[in-house]
């Protein structure tokens, strides 16, 4: 089997006494998805930003593609290109259009001619039926337009990896849906994902993996059939439990 | 009894909305309270007349029947005298206005080095940012008469060579010294405002440090502190007239002149209406703007 696209072992991260992530070890192969589900405070959105080297880690292991880049002397710039990340609060640039949103890096860090970025982002963004938008701020979008707008963005540097930070949570439910069906087109074309998400039902359809993370511990990993609908461990059970209570199975 | 709510005009399909906008007519209800609001309004103008007639009227009454009033206006307002200096004064004033330009360029790219010098994180500019912090410390914290009078009579007493005696440029660097504390100060102020989410994403996207700031961080924080600037701009223009301590002829020293060769203090008069001309628009300028950045901001904080 051909190296898996992330390999996560024996990572751990602390602020200060307070350790977030421990003994976190997971592989996501290519064109998989693995989702992390856990409550809030759990770690989930840490472990992406260690992934993306926004935080530094105290121990462990984060190789991409086979190339180790928890080494400090790697350059973090270049590892960045290689991924994408969406954020909970998707934090678009407000002082500029979608369409400058989504070429400034292809422009300035891969250095694309810049009519061929904005084809290409028109492409995509007709693609995500936004293409009308392409010349509209931020502040003009819905959450749900903002949030797919910055899936593209993240989208135009063609990342190995797509890390997407409880990309709902900000959003009121029917917006929440059109975000998750982009996700879920994303999966069915190949995207390779790590997801931190409180959305049980699209975790069931988009993970091939689903980790429960439990106070900065991975408790329980396995397909989503098994995690999330016969859990074996009882702090699996209880968070499905409260879940399902709160209305969002 | 008739429904306060009943529409004025044949009812149309109550249930439909928005489709049926032409045909909304204001119910019996809205016509009363557009009359009642129309009265509220004409006492509002009213009031707002009468009062200041009566605040202003008693002010200026007792200015003009006060005892010393004759030999004020003939000291501080004699008009024809004032007009007659006036070309003086004006050449002065232009004096200023060089300065304000001068300045205001070197101040900007002064204090945005100042700035970027203090925010920034990297290991090899630790003595600048040292050095930056002391600068803006000592600068901000002396008053800028004391800095144009060091400026302005230590530099030439060095007798040093190259250094030059020039009374302006003298004046002008100690002038933009000093504005260049201030204006670091609020442009980093306003580098600190844009939140750290910006910058991750920014970094995420795999831009580097650099391409960070100058492409998301300082057009947002640039955005952000223009009106303090602006008023920081009004400052230096009448901060400009203190230069005239070390002899050059800008308006206040024009007037002045005038003013000790005819022991009538309309120059000065003269020259401070000079500098309204100019700070008053600004100043009207800086509100819009900043009522514009509110309005932005909120606009934002809503979507």
């Amino acid at each position: 089997m051909s190296t898996p696209v992330l390999e996560v072992s024996g990572l751990r991260k602390s602020f200060g006494k307070d350790v977030v992530l421990q003994e976190i070890s997971f592989e996501v192969p290519v064109h998989t998805a693995t989702v992390f589900i856990g409550s809030s405070g759990s770690g989930k959105s840490t472990l992406l930003r260690c992934i993306n080297l926004l935080d530094g880690i105290d121990d462990g292991i984060i190789n991409l593609d086979g190339e180790e880049i928890s080494d400090p002397r790697i350059n973090a710039d270049e590892v960045r290109r290689k991924l994408g990340m969406v954020f909970q609060s998707f934090n678009l640039f407000p002082h500029m259009s979608v369409m400058d949103n989504i070429t400034l890096s292809p422009i300035r860090v891969q250095g694309i001619d810049k009519e061929q970025a904005r084809s290409a982002a028109q492409a995509l963004l007709s693609r995500f039926g936004l293409l009308e938008k392409a010349d509209q701020y931020p502040d003009r979008l819905s959450g749900g337009q903002q949030q797919r707008v910055a899936i593209i963005r993240s989208l135009a540097l063609k990342p190995r990896l797509l890390l997407l930070d409880e990309v709902t949570s900000a959003l009121d439910p029917v917006l929440v849906n059109e975000v998750l069906s982009t996700v879920r087109d994303l999966k069915v074309e190949g995207m390779t994902m790590v997801i931190a998400t409180h959305e049980m039902g699209f975790a069931k359809q988009v993970a091939d993996e689903v980790c429960f993370l439990h106070q900065g511990r991975i408790v329980e990993y396995g397909p989503p059939g098994e995690v999330l609908e016969d859990p074996r461990d009882s702090r699996t059970q209880d968070f499905l439990k409260r879940v399902h209570e709160a209305g969002r199975l | 009894m008739t429904n306060p709510l009943e529409s004025t005009a044949p009812k149309g399909r109550a249930s439909s909305i928005g489709n049926d906008i032409p045909d909304w007519q204001p119910s019996q209800l809205e016509l009363t309270r557009k009359r009642i609001r129309r009265e509220q309004n004409r006492r509002n103008i009213l009031v707002a007349v009468g009062s200041s007639f009566l605040v202003l009227g008693t002010l200026v009454s007792i200015l003009i029947t006060s005892p010393g009033f004759k030999s004020l206006s003939d000291t501080f307002f004699a008009w024809a005298y004032g007009f007659e200096i006036l070309p003086k004064v004006i050449l002065g004033f232009t004096t200023n206005l060089i300065l304000t330009v001068i300045a205001a360029t070197c101040v900007s790219i002064f204090g945005l080095i100042l700035a970027l010098t203090r925010t920034s994180r990297s290991p090899a500019l630790t003595p600048f940012r040292f050095l930056a912090t002391l600068y803006v410390d000592v600068f901000r914290g002396v008053p800028m008469l004391l800095i144009i009078l060091l400026v302005g009579f230590g530099i030439p007493s060095l007798r040093l060579r190259g250094l030059t005696n020039n009374v302006f440029v003298l004046g002008t660097t100690a002038v933009i010294i000093t504005y260049s504390a201030y204006v670091a100060e609020v442009l980093r102020s306003g580098i600190l405002t844009v939140h750290p989410s910006q910058r991750a994403a920014a970094r995420s996207l795999g831009l580097s440090n650099f391409q960070t700031l100058r492409h998301v961080v300082l057009p947002q924080a640039l955005r952000r502190v223009t009106p303090p600037l602006l008023n920081d701009l009004v400052a230096l223009i009448k901060d400009t007239g203190l230069v005239s301590i070390l002899g050059v002829t800008d308006a206040v020293r024009a007037a002045q002149i005038s003013s000790s060769r005819s022991f009538n203090y309309t120059p000065y008069v003269m020259a401070a209406i000079l500098f309204l001309m100019v700070t008053v628009p600004l100043t009207r300028f800086t509100d819009r703007t900043m009522r514009r950045a509110i309005e932005r901001q909120n606009a934002q904080g809503l979507a």
